[in-house]
């Protein structure tokens, strides 16, 4: 299993725009791919999960992988992260 | 049968392939299943054909309205392939043995319920997006197709029930050429709507969305009020050379454009017109208004699921009252309620909308929302000639409590060193028999007063005026309507002060001449109406206006009224 933990910066959050880039770039992967914010995991190829969750500015995130390409995944999730100044 | 009669509603002809925006029946029944992956199939289908039909209007939002507004539909797309929302559907059809559609709809509002649950707004709006994404998935199981007004890409006529206002707002002015609409009169806001948008309409015709389909070539008469389906050759030619006759007619009053509008013996009066949205200005000047006589806000509240922000009212207000260059520019208060339902205010239904919580009344109560129009209004006043108006006053306490309001916001604006202007003239719609019955009073303490007939007649005569069966009450030119709109002006004139009216009687051939006898001041209508109105006007004396005024103040029907206006007009 591949995990990290991030601290959102983003003033907005992890809300529309971001929540979309982050499920569209996990969808691209094999690997199980979840999102854990305060005790609470989703899948974070779910929308809806990603967006139930409410992740606001300021908040420690982790994000863990599970599967062949655990670690691309997690990668391209970090990238995605730090190119929209979100982490 | 190949024509419908209809109320013409806004002149012009027009011919186009009809587009229906009718909504579509989603209706379906929970029914149980044999084959579990025949219905998975068939649920697997429509969530192609669903991605599909949005990848198609993503491409052309991100063409046509920017990245930023296809963004919307990139998420839409991104909850179609949720594994959250599709596997439990997909679980339920299997192990509840039941149709697609209830497993749809089930899980969907579960979601649906679990955002609107949640406390931040912006969350509470994602219930939206799951609400739309599910009636596409549903019209692909149930082979019906859902409408999307917005994404029209050809000329076209439209073919509605009704429209309601916040239809309209999604119509694009480039490719609609014209609609025509089942029930509405001459008042209703799809009317009004089409006016404003220089579109021939005709409304009324109770069976249009039965009788026509989609891409049958429609005309649209809107100076007969008659539609034609699929009509012959030479029925499209005799309507082209009758489209060209009323172009001439057009350009032949457009040379009245910068002409002053001066009755026969030098009396002036004031043409403005009745705007919804800043995109209107350009018709205004265009036909040659005077002025805005009503800017109708509630087009800025409506087609969007939250309230406008100061800022975004600001800009609209700025934009007409740069638009009209020093022009004076009335602005009506937010006039909800009625016939404009607001859904996001959650306001209760009200068993007579007309006569219960609307426009002044609701503003009153809603404070928040009120001042916040008032800071945008008072902020914007700097850019021109604005005059601000409150709708819907009975009493002068409601008034009185509106302008306290007012004032307070200008102190407060002051005192964070805004700009706001000194001489912001502030007037009362006159459309409630009560307050025109002591205009007198109410003229002490007002600036101006714009008599709104519609409501006006509707209230004088107690004739709902979206109710057909009573349109025979609609009486424009009844002496008890005359009457009240004398005292009006009367009263206004005695305190040195104007009055104006915005309903559609300014704008009507038949009554310009009895209110030029009554001494109206401003004239407001339709931006099509001035010119037509300009070369009325300078063809009538006011002497000869005033006689026929007194003399209908004293007849007793209608019927004599108009009688006496042919007489008199006819000279």
């Amino acid at each position: 299993m591949a995990e990290k933990q991030f601290k959102i910066i983003a003033e907005t959050g992890i809300h529309a725009r971001p929540a979309t880039l982050l499920v569209q770039a996990a969808s691209k992967f094999d690997s199980d791919i979840n999102l854990e914010y305060k005790g609470k995991k989703v899948n974070l190829k779910s929308i809806m999960g990603v967006m139930s969750l409410g992740v606001g500015q300021g908040a420690d995130i982790t994000i863990s992988a599970v599967g062949g390409d655990e670690q691309e995944a997690l990668a391209s999730l970090e990238e995605t992260l730090k190119k929209e100044g979100l982490a | 049968m190949n024509f419908l009669n209809g109320i013409a509603a806004s002149s012009g002809i027009a011919i186009a392939k009809a587009y229906r925006l009718v909504e579509p029946d989603l209706t379906f029944t929970k029914k149980s299943i044999d084959n579990e992956t025949v219905e998975i199939d068939r649920f697997r289908a429509a969530l192609n054909q669903s991605k599909v039909e949005l990848e198609g209007i993503r491409d052309k939002a991100k063409v046509e309205l920017g990245a930023d507004k296809a963004a919307i539909f990139e998420a839409h797309l991104l909850v179609l392939s949720d594994p959250e929302l599709v596997s439990p559907i997909e679980d339920k059809v299997k192990t509840d043995k039941v149709n697609a559609e209830f497993a749809l709809k089930e899980t969907a509002d579960m979601f649906v319920a679990m955002f609107e649950s949640m406390d931040n707004e912006y969350m509470k709006e994602r219930a939206a997006d799951i609400r739309d994404v599910t009636k596409r998935v549903l019209s692909h199981l149930l082979g019906v197709q859902i409408v999307n007004p917005s994404m029209i890409s050809e000329e076209v006529i439209i073919v509605a029930e009704d429209l309601t206002p916040s239809d309209t707002a999604q119509l694009n002015r480039q490719f609609v050429k014209g609609f025509t609409t089942d029930i509405g009169g001459r008042t209703s806001h799809s009317a009004i709507m089409a006016r404003s948008m220089e579109i021939p309409a005709v409304v009324g015709t109770k069976t249009a969305t039965e009788e026509i389909q989609n891409g049958d070539l429609v005309i649209v008469d809107g100076l007969n009020g008659q539609v034609y389906i699929n009509p012959t050759a030479e029925e499209v030619e005799r309507f082209k050379s009758e489209h060209a006759a009323f172009e001439a007619q057009k350009a032949e009053w457009a040379k009245l454009v910068n002409e002053q509008t001066v009755t026969s013996d030098g009396h002036h009066v004031e043409l403005a017109a009745n705007i919804g949205t800043p995109k209107d200005l350009k018709g205004v000047i265009n036909n040659g208004g005077e002025g805005v006589g009503l800017y109708r806000t509630e087009f800025l509240y409506m087609g969007r699921d939250q309230l406008p922000t100061e800022e975004e009212q600001f800009e609209s207000y700025k934009a007409v009252l740069e638009g009209m260059d020093g022009k004076p520019v009335v602005v009506r208060t937010l006039d909800i309620g009625g016939d404009k339902e607001l859904p996001y205010l959650n306001l209760p239904k009200e068993m007579n909308p007309f006569l219960g919580f609307r426009a002044i009344r609701l503003c009153l109560e809603e404070q928040d929302m009120f001042r916040t129009q008032l800071r945008a209004l008072l902020r914007a006043s700097v850019y021109g000639n604005l005059k601000i108006m409150f709708p819907m006053i009975a009493t002068l306490s409601e008034f009185r409590q509106g302008k306290a309001i007012l004032e307070e916001e200008r102190q407060k604006l002051q005192a964070e060193g805004v700009a706001v202007s000194e001489k912001i003239e502030l007037g009362i719609m006159v459309e409630i028999p009560s307050t025109a019955v002591i205009a007198d009073q109410f003229a002490k303490e007002v600036d101006f007063f714009s008599i709104g007939t519609n409501d006006l007649i509707q209230y004088t005569m107690a004739a709902d005026r979206m109710n057909e069966r009573v349109s025979y009450l609609y009486q424009p030119y009844n002496p008890a309507i005359l009457r009240l709109v004398k005292m009006v002006i009367d009263a206004a004139h005695k305190e040195g002060k104007w009055a104006g009216m915005c309903g559609e009687m300014a704008g009507d051939e038949q009554a310009i001449p009895v209110l030029l006898g009554l001494g109206l001041d401003e004239f407001s209508m339709s931006a099509t109406s001035i010119l037509k109105a300009r070369s009325q006007i300078r063809n009538l004396s006011k002497a000869d206006m005033e006689a026929l005024a007194s003399e209908v103040l004293q007849m007793s029907t209608t019927e004599e009224v108009l009688e006496a206006v042919a007489k008199a007009t006819q000279r």
